[in-house]
């Protein structure tokens, strides 16, 4: 997060004055167990795309490529949503 | 041009809010506040005022409604009393966390149980620290003069918070007096154009309001409200003063009545200081040194002026319309008491509970208090904390 600022500096009644500035706030910093993402397993259905709650299912060039940490908060979403054929993600816990 | 005329009460805030042609009105009716909404609803039907009137079917709605509209960049007014005050409570912080400067006439009223109509303090003792500004007042005149200066209290830029207008319940609200009420023009003038520090409506600039704040934020948010109030001790007293010089009745803090020399003071808000008045003048009929101090604003509260006020009496009785049920005394008595810790000089304070519902609080009332208040300067006894007529 960006340096936190005096009750004189923000706005008054709590107002967000940017449109669209959630990108500042790293909602990975909240996560507590981390997603393993194994290429070999997937087999390209974009369940996990689909249901994550924050958009941190990298894709390139048309398939998913992986976990955007900086914002995946841990919530293991896209691990249940995984067909169980496939299981290409796994939970583990964070180091702390 | 004023004119005179008799008015009650709720007339008076009627007429007030149909001079000040608001934006946007959210109500629901509750006695003995109802009438304001019915007389300004025929306003809103005969095309008297430019506001859209919005029925809803709660207090929360009509302050979630007024607060909607006000974020939106409308001037927004209501009016409430009791039971309405208390279910708009959750959302009366989010109207002064917002720091939406609507304003509201709070019509006092008792909160049940036992259910009781009639008037005392309760209700808006109740949201004395939910971050509104809060003035009294003693009767249809003071109402009236209150609703439209609290508008410009409410939207100057240092304070941006709700006001709420307390005046007392079937007393005033629904007793004919003699008023005096300026020209429409006049009352428009004086409050001037709203201009919305920000607007949910502004699509050139969109920007989010209502978001969760987390704990390395809320305090901030809460500090601020602070300073809001701290700066609308200032604006109060301006605003009062310009309104003396336009329409030729003071307003300040709190009225001083014949208090500079006072040995016994009452200390009492709204209708009630009328009756201690009365009392007080013949007291000093006879040469005995009384005065009244009568708060204006309990939100912020002026405890500066009131201590330096109040630091040469000998003793001094608070009297409260509302209970607290296990604090040492009453709302105002509290924050008398916490005044006077402010400076040198410790004159003695007791409190009394009157006219709870309703119950009378006549002249032999205060006549009866201030014989105890002279016997405990030759005895040095007294009872700090009483009531006023009830039956023991
Ligand atoms: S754990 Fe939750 S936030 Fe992280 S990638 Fe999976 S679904 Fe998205
Ligand atoms: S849900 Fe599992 S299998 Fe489907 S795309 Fe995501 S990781 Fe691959």
């Amino acid at each position: 997060m960006s340096e936190l600022k005096s009750w004189r500096e923000i706005p008054k009644g709590a107002v967000i004055e940017e449109a669209g500035n959630s990108e500042e706030y790293k909602t990975g910093t909240w996560r507590s167990f981390r997603p393993i993402w194994y290429k070999d397993k997937c087999i390209q259905c974009y369940r996990c795309w689909t249901f994550c709650p924050d958009s941190s299912i990298l894709i390139k060039e048309g398939k998913v490529a992986g976990i955007n940490y900086e914002y995946c908060k841990g919530c293991g979403i896209c691990a249940h949503e995984c067909p169980k054929k496939a299981s290409a993600i796994e939970m583990v816990p964070e180091k702390t | 041009m004023q004119k005179f005329d008799a008015f009650t009460g709720n007339l008076a805030v009627a007429t007030a809010m149909k001079q000040i042609n608001p934006d946007v009105c959210a109500a629901y009716p509750i006695t003995p506040s109802t009438e304001i909404m019915m007389i300004f609803a025929d306003f809103v039907s005969n095309g008297e005022v430019n506001t859209e009137l919005v029925t809803v079917e709660s207090e929360h709605s009509a302050m979630s409604a007024c607060i909607g509209a006000s974020l939106a960049g409308g001037r927004v007014m209501t009016a409430t009393s009791s039971a309405g005050l208390a279910y708009m409570w959750e959302l009366l912080s989010v109207a002064s966390g917002l720091r939406c400067p609507i304003v509201m006439t709070c019509v006092n009223r008792a909160l049940s149980a036992p259910l009781n109509i009639h008037c005392d303090h309760s209700d808006a003792m109740g949201a004395r620290d939910t971050g509104w500004i809060q003035i009294f007042s003693e009767n249809a005149q003071e109402a009236y003069d209150n609703v439209i200066q609290a508008i410009r209290i409410a939207e100057h830029k240092d304070v941006k918070l709700p006001v709420m207008v307390c005046v007392d319940g079937f007393i005033i609200s629904h007793s004919y007096e003699k008023m005096q009420y300026m020209e429409d023009k006049e009352v428009r003038d004086f409050v001037g154009e709203f201009k919305p520090y920000k607007s949910l409506l502004n699509v050139e600039k969109p920007e989010t309001f209502g978001a969760m704040v987390l704990p390395n934020y809320y305090m901030e948010f809460k500090r601020q409200v602070r300073e809001g109030m701290e700066r609308a001790r200032q604006v109060i007293l301006e605003v009062g003063e310009e309104f003396s010089q336009r329409f030729g009745r003071y307003y300040s803090n709190f009225e001083n009545y014949m208090l500079d020399d006072a040995d016994f003071v009452f200390v009492v808000m709204n209708s009630a200081a009328g009756t201690v008045k009365h009392v007080v003048k013949n007291l000093r009929e006879k040469g005995i040194k009384a005065g009244v101090l009568k708060p204006r604003v309990f939100r912020p509260f002026p405890f500066k002026e009131i201590a330096d006020t109040l630091k040469n009496s000998k003793i001094i009785c608070v009297l409260d319309r509302a209970e607290t049920f296990g604090a040492e005394g009453g709302p105002l008595y509290l924050e008398i008491k916490s005044a006077l810790q402010t400076i040198e000089s410790n004159p003695t304070v007791i409190n009394r509970i009157f006219g709870l519902g309703q119950r009378d609080f006549l002249p032999y009332h205060v006549e009866n208090v201030f014989k105890e208040m002279r016997n405990y300067l030759d005895s040095g006894n007294i009872k700090m904390f009483d009531y006023v007529n009830l039956r023991d």
